[in-house]
């Protein structure tokens, strides 16, 4: 532990948000900026009859009015991911165009954009432009899509589905172990639609440069290369060398900013159509019509156990609804970063899962927080404490007894899954004692009763939880159908005077890089803090970068870093070889100087930078500066883990659930800054609660979503939750230079199942084993009915 | 979100809000603290051609105190209903409800009047206003009235106001014993059911909201209640009534709840 | 039509649209972008300033309204370069990540200390009803607040 890392070092970035001087897309404004607003679908599917945009056209300030028939309407959005159906047919990849020309597939679609001077004109003139539709039956559910004469969404296919794919043992296999299982657990349900609501709604700003024929992109993005590259190469065929994409200050992202989105492409060829920038700034609405939606898998389960509680099979079948087009990395989240985390904590000898994807009339879904892991683990962490109930054990008790053993990845080798991955390093036995314990297990179950038998409903749930993040190893991703690599690039530019600069490809939209990584770049340096700066967010300043999603930041983006300091120490040992007159092996680098060993000539990391930048005396040979950019491909995944466990009172009247405490023991690896992990993790246990007690996107019958506004989608408020209680096991990574494995997600992934667990155990005794999330009250009081 | 164009007068009086809403009539919306109306005009679901601003008008934010009555001005906020001392001691029950109203902002720029007329069924005060028997005193092109609760709400988002009226003060009889209790949707914080249960001499008076599209007075518990002086009588808290459902609570449920709020109520 | 009201104590007189909102006004017309839009409708708090004292959501306030008026926002909370000792707390607790809901969440803690300079979680919470986070889980938003109580009461 140097001198910050390890610290709870307060955040660099806070003084301007906190004074207001934050600068998100929407603050920004160009001279002679004009204003977009979309024509948007009423209509989950129709045809479009006809557009018509002359009375828009006439509106006071309206600039231009573009269509489908214009020359945007050549172009579409890419997918990233490729998942191929099981028996080798290509994955069904519909154009997922910028504005709809003749069909529409999701309620909210765009039809047309306007463009004015302000954004009140521009407003007014949407309501000018006349769309005739046929409104046509529509298909939101991802089963009822893959019924015998359901709606289709793209007519160029006889069915909807987008692809199919499964994962891990063969079924027959699992299916005879299942047999002969001692008891099955089964359990059939639905993992719920959630809007990710990041708090800054979706904004860009395309400005087209006509003297240099260059744009710049101003955007609200987790990856801002990524999103030049799939708008260059793929969206719209423009040079990338011509494109400058900024995302500076992003409130909140939770994977909804991930994605190329069709109104950045938009936006990008109108500005050059009409010369000028155009801005664009969703609002709540639209937010939720048209952000990628996560989650929305409909689950068929089946766990077989022997007569001790061991786990002999998992069997899950799974229909994950894609939206009407693919997103970014939709293919990926219900397959390779959902199926893959089957195996859990736990030694499962076989295992596995099958996946339809279909097309519904709705938007898109994409990775939300945790991105198919929380998926996968709510359905291992519901239904082994299902069997526990059934079977009448304890759901710690048959937890420990199906743990994979605690091994370090250096000493005992990582723990091969049945489902593709090793695990990295584990202890996951440790976690939930250190759980039970902050709980107070024992005397909790006591409490229980009593309470029981005023008539108080009080139940206790626990989720020993793991998955994978830090994504992830290039080949590996490659081989899974990534059109991308997912490595990382650090360049470190040690200034003459011996400041720092740091460029890094990940980006920081809440998560405290220009803190974190000033951290351990000080530290590794031997300098102030104060003389390390991290620059994100434009790809003019940052040579290139894959983004943050994935909690990669840290052990990608962060390893990436250190690669380029290990270049910056071995090339100052150089120079300070040659001025301390002494070889460089006889060298130590200490505090920031390079000290010969056994004496007291030294030389610090501020006169060796100046020498790089001024080398009169200089070694012969070596270039001058001292400048390194380092792209990292990690060789694994990094597998965080934890035990969360809830504590609820469930109101015997009303079926109200009350949320009385919140206990999270992660392991995410090596912790630089302990303030802003436990941060990720309480913002990511209240999100996981959300999606227990909450958060759902409906969609009723004629397609029309009833859950468009915060008067209909429930969201966690600050009377919701309880204080979150958070401890640590520390367990490191042992393939990459910091040993961290990621918080980003962690507490999402584990919290959901922790919540649903308990509610049902409050109701146990009740004779309920199970409750359809969200857990609103109607739903807890009528599983109580039954 | 922008709404469409209007155009905005500040009236300096009741009288000349009157004529307002008379000359412009249908076209032309009253607005108070606009919490509910300006919501709704971002989202073109309304679009009035002309705002008339009340909030300026003297003489309708107070709250005063006679021998029986507490007389409420329109434009008083949630708020000043939360914070008065007079509503505190004379009807806690008003003060109990107000509570519940949206969050600290909303309270601070919300008005009684605007809630009122705004008629959501959902809205918290109805409940209380009908178990209080209070009075609405309007102001329109005939002159003033005095509208009995019973008679106010007519319908969803619906009142028994005419086209040139507006609503200037709430006077509501002196409650000893009330109880509000309220069963929160989950998103808009807005009432599953609101119950409201005045106790007077003889018996009770039960107010209830979100119910129906229309908030009512549950006079089948009122009558068991007086026959039987217990809690069994919220059975009757939906008799007679059609009750809404939404995704947070189809009908069952609804019933359900608002039988459990009546007894919660009555119990208090 | 012509508005005057004062802004963080300097007063301005613009001509605006009626339909203007006081969010609006503030982030268009004075360029005070530390109030945020995030829903626009009332529901998230983003847009939170104080209104003559009382903390309100400017996104449902037009402009026209508050003619007159005296309107603080979160750009005028620092003074002399000084953070509020709300701003200061929510630093020393990490009770922010992204920002966004930040300058809501800090100008309806300073209506919650007005009222109340000793409140409890559970006061603390019923306080920020009306304001959205969605990176933090309120739990150090709630712990900044606490935070403030304790250096405004010193």
């Amino acid at each position: 532990m140097g001198n910050f890392i390890g610290k709870s070092v307060k955040r660099r970035e806070d003084a301007r948000f906190l004074k207001g001087a934050g600068k998100y897309t929407d603050d920004i404004k160009l001279p002679k900026m004009a204003h977009a607003a979309f024509v948007r679908s009423p209509y989950a599917h129709a045809k479009i009859l006809s557009v018509k945009t002359e009375e828009a056209e006439k509106a006071d300030g309206v600039v231009a009015v573009f269509t489908a028939k214009d020359g945007c309407g050549e172009f579409g959005v890419p997918c990233g991911w490729q998942v191929d159906f099981k028996n080798g047919e290509t994955m069904r990849e519909p154009k997922h165009p910028l504005l709809a020309k003749d069909k529409i597939k999701h309620l909210g679609e765009a039809v047309a954009i306007v463009i004015a001077e302000t954004l009140e004109q521009a407003r007014d003139a949407v309501e000018l432009v006349e769309v005739d539709y046929e409104e046509l039956p529509s298909v939101t559910d991802p089963k009822k899509a893959m019924e015998e004469g359901a709606p289709l969404v793209h007519d160029e296919w006889e069915n909807n589905a987008a692809f199919d794919w499964c994962i891990g043992n063969d079924r027959a296999e699992v299916e005879a172990a299942l047999e002969k299982a001692h008891h099955v657990t089964e359990m059939e349900y639905r993992n719920q639609r959630l809007a990710p609501n990041a708090m800054e709604p979706r904004s860009y700003i395309a400005d087209y440069d006509v003297n240099g024929d260059k744009w710049t992109l101003y955007t609200s993005t987790q990856n801002p290369h990524l999103i030049r590259l799939l708008l260059c190469a793929f969206a719209l065929g423009i040079p990338e060398h011509k494109v400058r994409v900024v995302s500076r200050d992003v409130g909140g992202g939770f994977g909804s900013k991930i994605y190329h989105y069709t109104e950045e492409a938009l936006l990008t060829w109108a500005s050059k159509e009409i010369g000028r920038p155009i801005k664009w700034t969703s609002d709540r609405s639209e937010a939720f019509l048209t952000d990628a939606h996560g989650r929305d898998h409909v689950v068929k389960s089946k766990m077989g156990f022997d007569k001790d509680g061991k786990i002999v099979a998992h069997l899950t079948d799974e229909y994950c609804g894609m939206g009407a087009y693919l997103s970014t990395f939709a293919p990926a989240v219900p397959t390779y970063l959902h199926g893959t985390l089957f195996q859990g904590v736990y030694t499962t000898p076989l295992i596995h899962l099958n996946v339809t994807a279909p097309f519904t009339h709705t938007v898109p879904v994409d990775a939300y927080r945790g991105a198919g892991r929380p998926e996968a683990t709510y359905l291992l962490e519901r239904i082994i404490s299902k069997g526990a109930q059934e079977m009448g054990m304890d759901p710690a008790e048959i937890r420990f007894k199906n743990f994979i053993p605690p091994f370090d990845g250096v000493e005992e080798e990582g723990y091969q899954t049945q489902v593709a991955l090793q695990y990295d390093s584990g202890n996951y036995e440790k976690a939930l004692k250190r759980g039970l314990e902050m709980l107070g297990y024992e005397d909790f179950r006591k409490e229980q009763e009593k309470a029981r038998k005023k008539g108080k409903l009080l139940g206790v749930g626990i989720s020993t939880y793991i998955e994978g993040c830090g994504i992830a190893p290039s080949a590996v991703v490659g081989a899974l159908g990534a059109r991308a690599g997912l490595y990382e690039v650090g360049q470190v530019r040690v200034q003459p005077t011996g400041k720092v600069s740091v460029f890094t490809g990940a980006h920081s939209h809440g998560q405290g890089h220009e803190t974190v990584f000033a951290q351990f770049v000080a530290d590794k340096l031997g300098i102030p803090m104060d003389d390390v700066e991290i620059e994100h967010g434009d790809t003019e300043q940052v040579a290139f970068g894959m983004g943050t999603y994935g909690s990669r930041s840290l052990a990608v983006g962060g390893s990436a870093i250190i690669k380029s300091i290990d270049k910056i120490l071995e090339k100052g040992a150089k120079i300070a070889a040659h001025k301390l007159e002494a070889a460089e092996e006889d060298l130590e680098y200490l505090d920031g100087k390079w000290t010969v060993k056994g004496t007291d000539k030294s030389i610090s990391f501020g006169d060796v930078s100046l020498t790089a930048y001024v080398p009169h005396d200089y070694p012969e040979g070596l270039e001058p500066g001292l400048d390194f950019s380092s792209f990292y491909d990690p060789s694994n995944f990094t597998y965080p883990f934890g035990t969360h466990i809830a504590v609820v009172e469930v109101d015997a009247d009303t079926g109200a659930v009350e949320l009385q405490r919140f206990i999270a023991v992660d392991d995410v690896g090596n912790v630089m800054n302990p303030m802003i992990v436990d941060g990720q993790i309480q913002g990511g246990v209240a999100q996981g609660v959300g999606q227990a007690l909450l958060e759902e996107v409906v969609y009723d019958e004629g397609g029309q979503m009833i859950t468009g506004s915060y008067m209909d989608y429930a969201m966690p408020r600050a009377d919701d939750l309880p204080m979150i209680e958070t401890d640590r096991t520390t367990t490191p990574c042992p393939h990459n230079p910091l040993g961290v494995k990621g918080a980003g997600e962690a507490g999402a992934i584990g919290s959901t199942p922790a919540v649903v667990n308990a509610v049902v155990d409050a109701l146990a005794h009740l004779g309920v084993t199970d409750i359809q999330m969200p857990l609103k009250p109607q739903t807890v009081w009528r599983a109580m009915q039954n | 979100m922008i709404p469409a164009k209007f155009d905005y007068i500040k009236a300096s009086s009741v009288n000349e809000a009157v004529n307002l809403l008379d000359e412009h009539g249908f076209d032309a919306k009253i607005l108070s603290g606009g919490h509910s109306l300006i919501p709704a005009m971002k989202l073109r679901l309304n679009r009035p051609e002309i705002l008339i601003d009340i909030s300026g008008i003297s003489g309708l934010n107070t709250i005063e105190e006679t021998g029986s009555e507490v007389i409420i001005g329109a434009n008083c906020t949630h708020t000043q209903i939360v914070n008065s001392e007079v509503i505190y001691k004379n009807v806690n029950i008003l003060k109990q409800a107000a509570e519940t109203v949206g969050d600290v902002q909303v309270r601070n720029r919300g008005t009684i009047g605007g809630s009122l007329a705004h008629a959501d069924p959902s809205a918290d005060y109805p409940a209380v206003v009908l178990a209080c028997e209070a009075k609405i005193e309007v102001e329109g092109k005939k002159g003033k009235r005095t509208i009995d609760a019973k008679d106010f709400f007519v319908g969803i988002f619906t009142t028994a106001l005419e086209d040139d009226e507006l609503i200037t003060a709430v006077r509501f009889p002196k409650v000893a014993h009330g109880n509000y209790q309220k069963f929160y949707q989950s998103a808009s914080r807005f009432a599953v059911v609101g119950v409201a249960v005045v106790h007077d001499g003889s018996g009770v008076k039960v107010g209830v909201t979100g119910v129906a599209d229309t908030p009512y007075r549950a006079t089948a518990v009122e009558k068991a209640y007086k026959n039987n002086n217990d809690s069994d009588a919220a059975e009757h808290a939906v008799d007679g009534v059609e009750v809404m459902e939404d995704h947070f609570a189809d009908a069952e449920y609804r019933t359900h709840l608002a039988k459990v709020m009546v007894k919660r109520a009555l119990e208090a | 039509m012509e508005i005057t009201l004062t802004v963080n104590g300097t007063e301005f007189t613009r001509d605006i649209e009626p339909r203007l909102s006081l969010t609006q006004f503030l982030r268009e017309h004075l360029d005070l972008t530390g109030t945020h839009i995030g829903c626009d409708t009332s529901g998230c708090g983003a847009c939170t300033v104080t209104l003559n004292g009382d903390a309100v959501k400017s996104c449902t306030i037009l402009a026209v309204q508050a003619n007159g008026s005296e309107v603080t926002t979160i750009e005028g909370m620092a003074k002399n370069g000084e953070m509020h000792p709300i701003q200061a707390a929510f630093k020393e607790e990490h009770g922010l990540q992204c920002g966004f809901c930040t300058p809501g969440m800090v100008m309806v803690a300073a209506d919650i200390l007005k009222h109340n300079s000793k409140p409890s979680e559970e006061d603390i919470r019923h306080g920020l009803k009306g304001n959205f986070c969605r990176c933090t889980g309120y739990h150090n938003i709630i712990k900044s607040i606490q935070h403030a109580a304790e250096t405004i009461n010193k």
